[in-house]
Formats: C-alpha cells, sequence, structure tokens
C-alpha cells in the first residue's frame, strides 16, 4: 500500500527502514519511528474507533497519552491487548490491531442505531430505565449492559507475556523531557546529582520534537537532541524513556510504567512492561501541558484533532492533513496556524471568537464552529463568521480551546490546585506533595524561555535541599511569547457537542445533571460517567466542569474539580502483579531432605511457605490412605522418619535468658536444668495461646526454643518485641536459627536401635532420659539429640548443620528400612499426634485459652509472664467456655470432618444450639477408628457422653462418644520408656 | 510510605510488618487493676494528627517507634523502642 498521506522528506521518521503491519485485516505500510495512530493516518485512515455509548465513527484526537478515542486491540500469538491507544503503540514489523467497539466492521456497526436513540440514551439512562423491576436486574438488565458495555475484548486465556518490577532510587527525578524537564535534568546532572529523567514517549523532547521553536539559534528539536546526548553520556544520568510517572506517593516515593518490549515483535527477548518504584529525594515535575478541544456541534467525527496534536504529526511523522481549518481561541492557536503554514499546511480558514487581525499567509474569521458533516470522516466544517455562516470542505478539523497544566501528580497526594483565570486552567499551589516542584507548562509558564528558566531554577532549588551547589549554566535564548487566551467552552448551536469523547457525554448531558439536582462535580461525575473512560478525562474534565459552572451559574473556582487519583495512564495488573504467579506468587522454602522425598514418590504439600511430604507410597498401596495407615502402624511397631527441619528454632543466649523465658512462656523455665527439655506454652498479652513447643536448655546460658512451623515468624516478631520494649537492658540476645539446622525425628519402638547406627557415643535409656539433650557426634558431624516425641513413642530428634541434611535423611531412611520401619509424612505425622491428643494450630487457632487445651496450671504461680493478667480475667476460665475433648464415633468406620459442629443428641442444629466443633480428624488403624479433637462447651465434664457432629457444607451427621483427648497410651509408658 | 530503621535506614513500607499503638510500650504491673490491663490491651485513640506507633523491620529484627501524622503522612521520628525500655 502506498502512503497516501506522507509528506515527502518530512517528518522524524526513519525511511529506510519501512515497516509492514495490519489493521483490522488490511495490510499496510509506515515506517520505524511510526506510531499506530501516524501510520494510519498517513494511510489515509482516519476512522480508528467506535465510540462507547452511541458507536460514533471516531478518529484520533490527540498524539498521546490521554487519547480518548482511537483505542484499539493488539493481537500477538492469540493474546489480546484491549484498549491500546493507537497515539502511544509504536509500529513494528507484523503489528497485528484490530478496531474494537464495532460489530459487524468499523464503518459499518449494527450498534450505532444507540447514536440515532440518542434521546433515550442521556445522561442517567442506567438509573432510570434499569430500576423496575427489581427482579429483573440481575436476570435481564445486567447481562444485557455487560455484553453491550465495555470496550475491546480478552483473548481468554493467560497472560503468557513477561512483565517486570524494580526499585530506583535518585537524587533528583524529572518527569517529562521537554525545556524545562530537559534544562532541570542538565543543571542537576552537571552539579553531580543523581538524576533519572523519566519520558512517556519513546523519544526525549516534548513539545520541542513537534514545535520546535528556537532556542540559541537552533530548531528545538535540535537542541533538545544535543541535550539528550550529553545526559546520555553522563555516568549519574539514568534516561528512562517510554516510561510514564504514574502516581505520586508518601515520602518520595513514586509509581512508573516503562513500556519494555511492546514496541518490538518478539515477546520472548523483553518483558512487556516493567513497574518501577522510584524513590527520589527530590523530583521535578514538567509533564507540560494538555490541549483541550472546543465542544461546537458534531465536533467528534474522524478528522477533528487537537491543534497540537495536528503540529505533531505534520513535524515528528510527517502525515500530510489535507485540507485544514482551525479552530482556536487563544494565541498557541494562531502560532500553531502559522507554524503550519510555514511547514506547507494548507490552511483553509483560522477560526476564533477574538476579534484577530488579518494575516497574509491563510484566512482568519472571528467567529465559532456550528457543525460539521461527514458520515465516516469529516468531509464539511460549518461556522459563523461576521459575514455570516459559512460551510467549507476540508479533511482536518485542529481545536485549539487552551491548556491545561498537567498537573496530575501533584495532586495525588488529596491537595487541590487553584483556578487561574487568566488562563482559564487549574495550576499547581506550591508544596503539594512534600519535595516536589513543578516546572516549566505544568507550573503554567508557556514561553520557551520562561519552560527554560522555570527548569533551570527548579533544579537549582533541589539541588540546595540536597547539598549540591547549582552549576553556571546559562538558560539559553528562546521565544517568549505571552500566552493569551478568551475562554470558549462550548459553542451556543444547536446539535451534540461532546465532552468526553471516551464515554460518550456531550454538554447536554452535563446540563441535564445539572437540571435533575446532580449539581456538584462529584455528582455529575458519576450521573453522566464524565472522565470514568479509560484517559480518565484528562482532556475533558476541565471544559465539562466549566459547562456545569455555566449551568449553576456557580463559577469555576466554586464548582470545584473532581479528585486527581493515581495511575495517571492506565497500568496492566500484569505489571503491577510482576512475578506474582506461579512459582513467583509467595517464596517457597525447601527442606535438605525434599529432593529424596520426591525420588520416594512423595506428594509434597504446602505447610506455610514449606513444602513437607505428604506420605510415602509403596507398591500396592492404592490410595493415601493406605499409605498412611502403614506409616502409622510402621511407627507404633517399628521406627520411622520423619523431617521436622520447618519447625522453628530460636537460639536463646545471655546472662538473663532464663529470666527472660520465664516472662515468654506461661511455665517456668528457669528451674530447667542444662541438658534437660521442658515442653513450654505461650500466651499472647491478651491472654489466649499463641504458640507451644519445646525449650532446651543447651547450657547454663544458652537455650533453644522450637515452635510450631505455621507460627514460627509471629513468635520471633514477639519475642524480639518483648526483649526490645520491656528487656532492653537485659543480659540476653535471640537469633532464628530455624534454616541452619536440619532435624528428623525417629519415632517407634526401635527408635534407639536406629539412632545407635549413627552415633559416636551410643545412648542407653537411663544415661539418656526422656526430655534430655545433648550435643552429639552423628557419623562424625557434630549434632545435637533431644529424646522428645510428638508420636508418643520412644522419640528422638536429633539436628545436623543444614548442609548435612540431605546425607542424613538418606542414611536414616535405610538404616529404618533395614530395622522394618521407613520414612513417615504429614499424614501419618498427623494421626500419631491426634492419638495422644497433641495439640497444633487446629487446636491453638488464636481464640483458646491455657484452660480451654487443658493447661490453666501451666500458668505459672510464682512469676508474671507474658498474657498472664488477661488469661485470668472473668469469662477466660470456667464452665461456660468450650473445651478441648476427644470424640470417637459410635460406630468406628463412620468418618468424622474437621469442621463440624457439635450438638446433643436430639437438638436442632441451630446457631442458639451449637455445643461446639470439631478441630482436626484422621483415621486411627492402631485403634480402627475414626478419632476426632474439637471443643466442646464444658467439655471435660461431659466425657461418656453422645453428641451429634453436623457437618452442614458436606452433608454429614454423625454421633460421636465424647471422651479424654489422649486416646492412646494414656500414661505415657510408651515415650517414657 | 518510608520508615527509618534505626539499624538499617530509611526503608519501604513493604519491609515492616505493623503492630499497633505505642500503648503497647507501656505494659501494666502484673497485679494492675482490670482497667488498666483493657486500657493497654483494647482501648485506642483514633487521633487525626500525630500518631505514635508499632512497626517491625523484618530483615532485621528491629522494632521502631514511628511518629507520623495520619493526616499528612508526614514522618516525624523513627526512634529504635529498645532505647526507652526499662
Ligand atoms: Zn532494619
Amino acid at each position: 500500500m502506498t502512503q497516501s498521506h506522507r509528506i515527502p522528506g518530512k517528518g522524524r521518521i526513519d525511511r529506510a527502514r519501512p515497516v509492514r503491519f495490519t489493521f483490522d485485516g488490511r495490510d499496510y505500510d509506515g515506517y520505524h519511528g511510526d506510531t499506530l495512530a501516524s501510520a494510519l493516518l498517513a494511510n489515509g485512515v482516519r476512522l480508528m474507533g467506535r465510540s462507547f455509548k452511541y458507536h460514533r465513527p471516531r478518529g484520533v484526537m490527540t498524539a498521546g497519552s490521554e487519547e480518548p478515542n482511537a483505542l484499539v486491540e493488539v493481537l500477538e500469538d492469540g493474546q489480546h491487548t484491549p484498549n491500546v491507544r493507537a497515539t502511544m503503540q509504536e509500529l513494528f514489523p507484523g503489528l497485528h490491531a484490530r478496531s474494537q467497539n464495532r460489530w459487524p466492521s468499523l464503518s459499518f456497526d449494527a450498534l450505532a442505531v444507540n447514536d440515532r436513540l440518542s434521546a433515550f440514551l442521556s445522561a442517567g439512562f442506567y438509573y432510570k430505565t434499569f430500576m423496575w423491576p427489581p427482579a429483573w436486574w440481575e436476570k435481564i438488565y445486567e447481562p444485557l449492559i455487560r455484553r453491550a458495555a465495555g470496550l475491546g475484548s480478552l483473548s481468554g486465556r493467560h497472560d503468557e507475556g513477561r512483565y517486570e518490577k524494580a526499585w530506583a532510587h535518585c537524587d533528583l527525578l524529572v518527569i517529562g523531557s521537554g525545556p524545562a524537564g530537559l534544562m532541570a535534568a542538565l543543571t542537576a546532572a552537571r552539579a553531580g546529582a543523581d538524576v533519572i529523567l523519566a519520558e512517556e514517549d519513546r523519544e526525549m523532547g516534548g513539545r520541542l520534537l513537534s514545535d520546535a521553536p528556537e532556542i540559541d539559534g537552533r530548531k528545538g528539536d535540535a537542541w533538545a537532541l544535543a541535550i539528550v546526548a550529553e545526559l546520555a553520556s553522563m555516568p549519574n544520568v539514568r534516561l528512562m524513556p517510554r516510561t510514564t510517572v504514574t502516581g505520586a506517593y508518601d515520602d518520595g516515593t513514586y509509581g512508573a510504567l516503562e513500556r519494555v518490549g511492546l514496541h518490538v515483535p518478539t515477546l520472548a527477548d523483553l518483558p512487556r512492561e516493567c513497574f518501577w518504584r522510584i524513590v527520589a529525594k527530590r523530583a521535578i515535575l514538567a509533564a507540560g501541558a494538555l490541549e483541550r478541544p472546543i465542544a461546537h456541534p458534531d465536533n467528534d467525527r474522524p478528522g477533528v484533532m487537537m491543534a497540537s496534536a495536528l503540529r505533531s504529526y505534520v513535524r515528528r511523522w510527517g502525515v500530510d492533513p489535507g485540507r485544514v481549518v482551525i479552530f482556536g481561541n487563544n494565541d498557541s492557536a494562531l502560532d500553531a496556524a502559522r507554524t503550519l503554514t510555514a511547514e506547507g499546511v494548507r490552511i483553509l480558514a483560522y477560526i476564533d471568537p477574538r476579534p484577530v487581525p488579518p494575516v497574509e499567509e491563510f484566512r482568519v474569521y472571528q467567529g465559532d464552529v456550528v457543525g460539521t458533516t461527514g458520515h465516516l470522516g469529516l468531509q464539511t466544517v460549518r461556522f459563523r463568521h461576521r459575514g455570516g455562516v459559512s460551510e467549507i470542505a476540508a479533511e482536518t478539523l485542529a481545536l485549539a480551546g487552551g491548556w491545561n497544566p498537567t498537573l496530575h501528580l501533584a495532586c495525588h497526594m488529596n491537595t487541590r490546585p487553584d483556578w487561574d483565570e487568566g488562563i482559564a486552567a487549574f495550576v499547581p499551589r506550591p508544596d503539594m506533595v512534600p519535595g516536589l516542584a513543578v516546572a516549566g507548562a505544568a507550573a503554567n509558564r508557556f514561553s520557551t524561555a520562561a519552560c527554560l528558566a522555570d527548569g533551570a531554577g527548579a533544579a537549582a532549588a533541589a539541588l540546595a535541599d540536597l547539598g549540591l551547589k547549582a552549576p553556571d549554566l546559562p538558560v539559553p535564548k528562546a521565544e517568549d511569547g505571552v500566552y493569551a487566551i478568551a475562554p470558549l467552552w462550548s459553542v451556543e448551536a444547536p446539535g451534540r457537542a461532546w465532552l468526553d469523547f471516551a464515554n460518550d457525554v456531550t454538554t447536554k448531558d452535563v446540563e441535564l445533571a445539572a437540571r435533575e439536582g446532580f449539581a456538584s462535580v462529584e455528582h455529575m461525575k458519576r450521573y453522566t460517567t464524565q472522565g470514568m473512560a479509560p484517559d480518565q478525562g484528562k482532556s475533558s474534565n476541565v471544559t465539562a466542569l466549566a459547562v456545569l459552572a455555566e449551568t449553576t451559574g456557580q463559577g469555576i473556582p466554586t464548582t470545584g474539580t473532581t479528585t486527581f487519583r493515581p495511575p495517571f495512564v492506565p497500568i496492566s495488573i500484569a505489571a503491577l502483579g510482576a512475578g506474582g504467579r506461579g512459582h513467583g506468587f509467595a517464596p517457597e522454602r525447601r527442606t535438605t531432605s525434599e529432593l529424596a522425598s520426591r525420588r520416594m514418590g512423595a506428594p509434597m504439600i504446602e505447610a506455610g511457605l514449606w513444602f513437607r511430604p505428604s506420605y510415602f507410597p509403596r507398591e500396592g498401596e492404592a490410595t493415601w490412605r493406605d499409605s498412611c495407615d502403614r506409616e502409622v502402624t510402621m511407627v507404633r511397631q517399628a521406627v520411622g522418619v520423619c523431617d521436622v527441619s520447618t519447625l522453628g528454632k530460636i537460639d536463646v543466649q545471655g546472662a538473663d535468658a532464663e529470666r527472660f523465658l520465664d516472662l515468654v512462656y506461661s511455665n517456668t523455665m528457669s528451674t530447667l536444668k542444662p541438658g534437660r527439655v521442658r515442653y513450654g506454652l505461650m500466651l499472647r498479652e491478651d491472654g489466649h495461646v499463641m504458640d507451644d513447643g519445646t525449650c532446651a536448655r543447651l547450657s547454663e546460658r544458652h537455650f533453644l526454643i522450637t515452635t510450631t512451623t505455621a507460627a514460627a515468624g509471629p513468635v520471633m516478631r514477639h519475642l524480639d518485641f518483648v526483649q526490645q520494649a520491656f528487656c532492653g537492658d537485659w543480659d540476653v540476645r535471640l537469633i532464628s536459627v530455624t534454616e541452619q539446622w536440619a532435624q528428623f525425628a525417629l519415632a517407634g519402638p526401635r527408635a534407639r536401635d536406629l539412632l545407635n547406627t549413627l552415633l559416636r557415643d551410643p545412648v542407653n535409656a537411663q544415661g539418656f532420659p526422656f526430655m534430655a539433650c545433648s550435643e552429639t557426634r552423628i557419623l562424625g558431624v557434630l549434632g545435637r539429640l533431644f529424646r522428645i516425641s510428638f508420636s508418643g513413642e520412644l522419640g528422638y530428634e536429633v539436628a545436623v548443620p543444614a548442609r548435612y541434611g540431605a546425607a542424613l535423611f538418606d542414611r536414616l531412611v535405610a538404616e529404618a528400612e533395614n530395622l522394618g520401619g521407613g520414612a513417615y509424612g504429614m499424614e501419618a505425622l498427623n494421626v500419631l499426634r491426634i492419638e495422644k491428643g497433641f495439640i497444633t494450630h487446629a487446636e491453638i487457632h488464636g481464640r483458646v485459652t491455657a484452660f480451654d487445651i487443658g493447661m490453666e496450671r501451666m500458668v505459672a504461680a510464682g512469676k508474671d509472664c507474658i498474657g498472664k493478667a488477661a488469661s485470668q480475667r472473668p469469662g477466660m476460665i470456667g464452665p461456660e467456655r468450650e473445651q478441648l475433648v476427644g470424640l470417637m464415633p459410635l460406630e468406628g468406620h463412620a468418618s468424622l470432618t474437621a469442621g463440624a459442629h457439635l450438638y446433643e443428641e436430639k437438638a436442632p442444629a441451630t446457631a442458639a444450639n451449637g455445643q461446639g466443633y470439631v478441630t482436626s480428624v484422621g483415621y486411627s488403624p492402631t485403634l480402627n477408628s475414626w478419632l476426632g479433637l474439637g471443643f466442646l462447651k464444658n467439655g471435660r465434664a461431659r466425657h461418656g457422653e453422645t453428641v451429634r457432629l453436623e457437618d452442614g457444607l458436606r452433608k454429614r451427621k454423625v454421633q460421636a462418644r465424647v471422651c479424654d483427648p489422649v486416646f492412646f497410651d494414656r500414661d505415657g509408658g510408651r515415650m517414657r520408656g | 510510605m518510608r520508615i527509618t530503621c534505626p539499624c538499617c535506614g530509611s526503608r519501604d513500607r513493604r519491609e515492616f510488618t505493623y503492630y499497633g499503638s505505642d500503648d503497647y510500650l507501656r505494659r501494666p504491673d502484673a497485679d494492675a487493676a482490670a482497667q488498666a490491663w483493657d486500657d493497654y490491651l483494647h482501648n485506642r485513640d483514633n487521633p487525626a494528627g500525630e500518631t505514635r506507633d508499632l512497626w517491625y523491620h523484618d530483615p532485621c529484627g528491629t522494632w521502631v517507634k514511628v511518629t507520623r501524622d495520619t493526616v499528612t503522612h508526614a514522618i516525624h521520628a523513627c526512634e529504635p523502642v529498645a532505647g526507652e525500655a526499662g
């Protein structure tokens, strides 16, 4: 295809690198350096999308991220990215783009019938139409609206693209690279500051690239290139093109979205986007200003665009706009007309409501535009002037309604800007965001000279704050024209005049909202949906509220603005959540025995962040239950090996360590002898159980305590708090050593036989009794030995430095198998502890007291401890509380379910009748019955009673007998033996 | 939001775990009246303005008392909890 609308030799595009792409299935050619919008315009394509509500044909309005109309889908390898702004999508070979919100095609859209029904679709239409009957909402209205609403579509597949997130730190963040931003960056860079210059465009230079005013005798774009080259050569400067700063947050933190790989064909080489968090000691917002349209009848046809966008398309991309009419109300409009004429563009008419003296280059009319024609693209412009009403044929109508400073980021911390009558726009106030200064057009400086000086000045102020000396840098010479404007928001003429092009909000909608009582700007916004489309009303909000102010007669300062919130541009969730999919969702902690466990076929299950083996299947075992039953029996009859390294381990040392442990444990640890271990209970300060574990006294001043796997982090945090808040002058220090040690439980009647195959100094029953601990040599490695049991069997735990864990596990399993035992997993571990009534966080779930679990005597009488005072408050102890009990089904093979509620045998299952609940269940091959642990009101006094377990979720009812929670070996002879 | 850890310097708030008001530093005696324990455990002000609360810097284990403004979000001081223990 020829690029019929390309001006020969013009534009910052690389004519040596043609690029073929498709739009709506049709091939087109553009050049490297084009955006999708510029390439389509160069091919004479003005129609790029359909509007949201009325499905009006729409073309590109702007040349930047504020684009409301030209939203397209980009397709690649079955992936759809909807709502891509054609103005931001750089062209690359093989780009496939598709228009959206139309059916069956862009030029013939069936839903365009909405446009003829517009009288019924005005503001508040949803609220008025879809109210009655109420029952219709869910079944009829909502599905109907959902089908018609929304722009673009998703592929329905996972996003396979790669995204990243990253942090950056700097002295000075400069946002925007126009004249103010470049001067600010250069000034700070020459002073030696660590500078980041972020620019949304692919090229640095801002408006200098499009308007090219003279600076120091050079064209502005050439000047910009030279400055950028110098910045690029400096080691203390990071240039971040294609990066939109999206939000200003507390303490100098800024969010920024970098389009890393969206401008190249292959997904694989680069991440698509990177979400940056930039921490800057100082920042300068030099984001320029956005030009606003004028609301005149039929101002939304393809071919109507902003005058500034027209300048960009002509100068940057060599687009031939055909015959042009300019409608403006300010000096920058006149300047655009002059510059464009100088670039060779045919301006048929310059229309301005202000009296403008005639010029030679084009015809000037004092008047306004009252209508346009052209179904799929502009054909004629009708305008009123002092000689009457004229209509002329034109392909492009450029609107120049004045400039709104791009001050969004300055307002992100909930401060409101000031209204400036002089430029009829909101301008920033000083110090809206701590550490952020606004410079250039964003700060109401509209000449090139003023922007250059302002950028340099803002940088000098930032340097002073940073303690750096500003360099002696003369401000370049440039035009210093005056920007005069006569506000014109909407033209008084019959017909619909658009404010918010993206959401199809017209001046009539705003007037209607005001008439119906939605006269506050926040109400008007929600009633009309003004500013609620992907562009967030960047080019329309100010005009809409001006129209509202005119309707209510309140004036703009009184009417006020809506709230500016981050993000400044849409951010894909994939970029915000970069790295968080699949394995990246949470850190994964792996034990030293994992590889061996997997080799043995064990399915790994998550326990917090850890992965632990569920069971170790053997040949002939059909289900997990077969394996679990076998492993339980193996431990009860021979010996089993289990990795318990995931338990939290905290090393506590110092002369006051015992005093500290007395404070954090409810029971007394100071009386513990070196070489002995004691079970310990920790309370929260509110009197409920926090955690349980063991406390081993390795030597006089050296303790090693364990926590449950789940509570390792919270317990460490708690102990650090108690130590730092209440024991600051005590001689005690603590540190987590969970990952430094691999630890294995050996459990079963033959545990000692197994252990002694490894020890240099074998142990016997008397010499190393129950609850003993010591250092020991295990296969030549200095390790630790504890005689503790979580299974109720004769049990030991051996610990070695983690680097020996894998080897020790292999050896333990092999030796255990020689003795008729083997490895056991979490399922068997759970059944073994239920048989013994040992609790886990299923029981100590945060709402139980020591009394509830039958351990009130562990809250020692003679000393204070964390949680003691609260544990003895009324209501924390007593028969009204639910207490830990055992539950056995009356019919042994009836299975129990955790989460079931307890009721008296005949009582209906109502909340008022609730007697408690089940926390843990398992099938005991030892007792040939399902067993449960749970909490029952006054349960310890009710052993022998029958209760009904009712599981509403799984629709199960089981009768069970209440009993002591210790089902097996109640006197503990097996583990003490 | 950034908090200055007395041990590590200025860090993003994602590295910290929030606990609550610095009331938690003023633990009553074991035999204090019930009202004192209620105030310590449960009764909290919700000021619009200056507040002092406790944050844990997970990477280094330091507890920090942060004086900040709930209206402006300004952080006025970050002090180690350990410094004022008794
Ligand atoms: Zn720290």
